[in-house]
């Protein structure tokens, strides 16, 4: 599936989305890197031909995805650029670097599914985002309109129903799934929301075909104790080991590494060379090096206590759950809870609207997991004789 | 047979823990910690549903659901 004229524009070298970093995210420098879009292709089928996942932490197949929203009529489409893990940077970054072509996804993306609307809701963006629109506006570029619309961030707030609920002026709060929004979405209209990145690869796959799509790239944002912290674009499927060496390598002895952000997993230092990164655990693309200076039960009691916060408040069992789970988490307090935790896990996971509690649970079982030694001490008060040093990011409470 | 079989739905944002529903048909709703239904997904049989109908008629917030089991 290879675009003929278009091949001998093919990113060289590991940095697909990233090309263009270092030039200016001009309309004809991305042209100058990429190509044109390509006119008329079976988007959907190309899409599924590549396997290509959701970039914006669930992973869902991203031609599903489309297929569910070309079935119905009067579509919208919605860029999701509310990037809610506070580890993460990707997304903001992406739209910095190369906003045209999230943008060209976008518009490949509304073709395909029949919408001529393309709504990009965000927390944060620059000023290339807005000057990216205006380029393509005053060349009439696309047949499709693109809004920027500024919504409330937060770490639940970039859900997909939560994202609609803000762009219709309610707080940015979770819905009941169903109805999904591909079926009832913004103002009741079937409506794609689709992940920033997740929106390049779609301009990259189009342009340059499945076939040379391969695995793909994923962008992460790495933290902690690594010597270059940042958003980096890595080859799907690469090892944890070696994704940490090849950008830079680590400034202190590592004891695990958070991989997909707070709904994510604990990996251990040592099994880094046997996990291979792929999108399923790759998640939102946050990779955090957690030191072994730290405590590691004060780290993750501190996520656990942020996200406990972040619950909207709406389901009973999320609120309340949630709230005694960062309650137990704090071992100093508590003594040995690790009994009990399992069992709030049991009773919490799975009874929100949304995937918050299921993805508190994780990480809770997660990090009982990978740093049960830690937890043993601390719940028999013998402590780790270590600081929490704060290394797990937690964003502003709401 | 099996296309009327009924299980009971919660919506969980909708639901604020009044916990009638545990007290008219307990043989399917228990209540967690803080109050909030815990729903047993057991297909219930038809001896069942007037119990069933009671739970839901007599949510204040309408958040119990009968659906289709399956």
């Amino acid at each position: 599936m290879k675009v003929a004229d278009a091949s001998s524009r093919q990113p060289a070298g590991g940095a697909r989305l990233l090309a263009a970093v270092g030039h200016r995210p001009t309309f004809d420098r991305h042209v100058a890197l990429y190509g044109e879009l390509p006119a008329g292709c079976d988007l959907i089928a190309l899409i599924e031909r590549a396997g290509l996942r959701g970039r914006g932490g669930a992973g869902f197949p991203t031609a599903t995805k489309l297929a569910a929203v070309a079935r119905r009529r009067g579509a919208v489409v919605v860029v999701n650029a509310v990037e809610g893990e506070p580890a993460s940077k990707k997304d903001r970054s992406l739209l910095r670097v190369a906003p045209h072509l999230v943008l060209d996804g976008a518009a490949l993306a509304a073709e395909a599914v029949g919408a001529t609307q393309v709504i990009i809701a965000t927390s944060t963006y620059g000023p290339e985002l807005t000057a990216a629109i205006g380029e393509r506006t005053s060349k009439r570029y696309d047949s499709v309109t693109f809004d920027v619309e500024p919504v409330e961030g937060g770490f639940v707030a970039g859900e997909e129903t939560a994202v609609l609920s803000a762009l219709s002026g309610r707080r940015a709060n979770p819905t009941l799934k169903p109805p999904f929004p591909a079926e009832q979405g913004l103002g009741g209209a079937p409506t794609l929301v689709q992940n920033v990145e997740t929106l390049g690869h779609i301009a990259l796959i189009a342009r340059f075909g499945s076939d040379w799509f391969g695995r793909g790239t994923a962008l992460v944002t790495l933290s902690g104790s690594v010597a270059q912290p940042g958003v980096h674009e890595i080859p799907v499927g690469a090892t944890l080991a070696e994704v940490i060496t090849q950008s830079g390598g680590t400034t202190a002895e590592v004891a695990a590494y958070l991989v997909g952000g707070y709904f994510g997993r604990w990996i251990p230092a040592a099994a880094a060379t046997q996990t291979q990164l792929m999108p399923d655990i790759l998640g939102a693309g946050v990779i955090v090096a957690l030191p072994s200076s730290t405590c590691a039960a004060a780290e993750c009691a501190r996520v656990v206590q942020y996200l406990a916060h972040q619950s909207a408040g709406q389901c009973g069992p999320c609120l309340h759950g949630l709230a005694a789970i960062s309650d137990a988490m704090h071992v100093e307090q508590r003594g040995d809870s690790r009994p009990e935790l399992k069992r709030l896990g049991r009773l919490v996971s799975g009874r929100g609207a949304c995937r918050h509690p299921d993805g508190v649970v994780r990480f809770v079982d997660s990090a009982l997991a990978v740093f049960a030694e830690e937890f043993a001490r601390h719940a028999n008060h013998r402590g780790c004789g270590k600081r929490l040093q704060g290394i797990l990011q937690v964003g502003a409470t709401r | 047979m099996k296309g009327r079989r009924l299980n009971v739905l919660v919506d969980p944002i909708a639901c604020d823990g009044h916990g009638l529903c545990a007290e008219l048909f307990p043989e399917r709703i228990a209540l967690d910690d803080w109050g909030f239904p815990l729903v047993d997904p057991t297909p219930i049989p038809l001896a069942l549903k007037d119990h069933a109908r009671r739970a839901v008629n007599a949510c204040p917030k309408r958040a119990v659901q009968l659906v289709r089991a399956g």
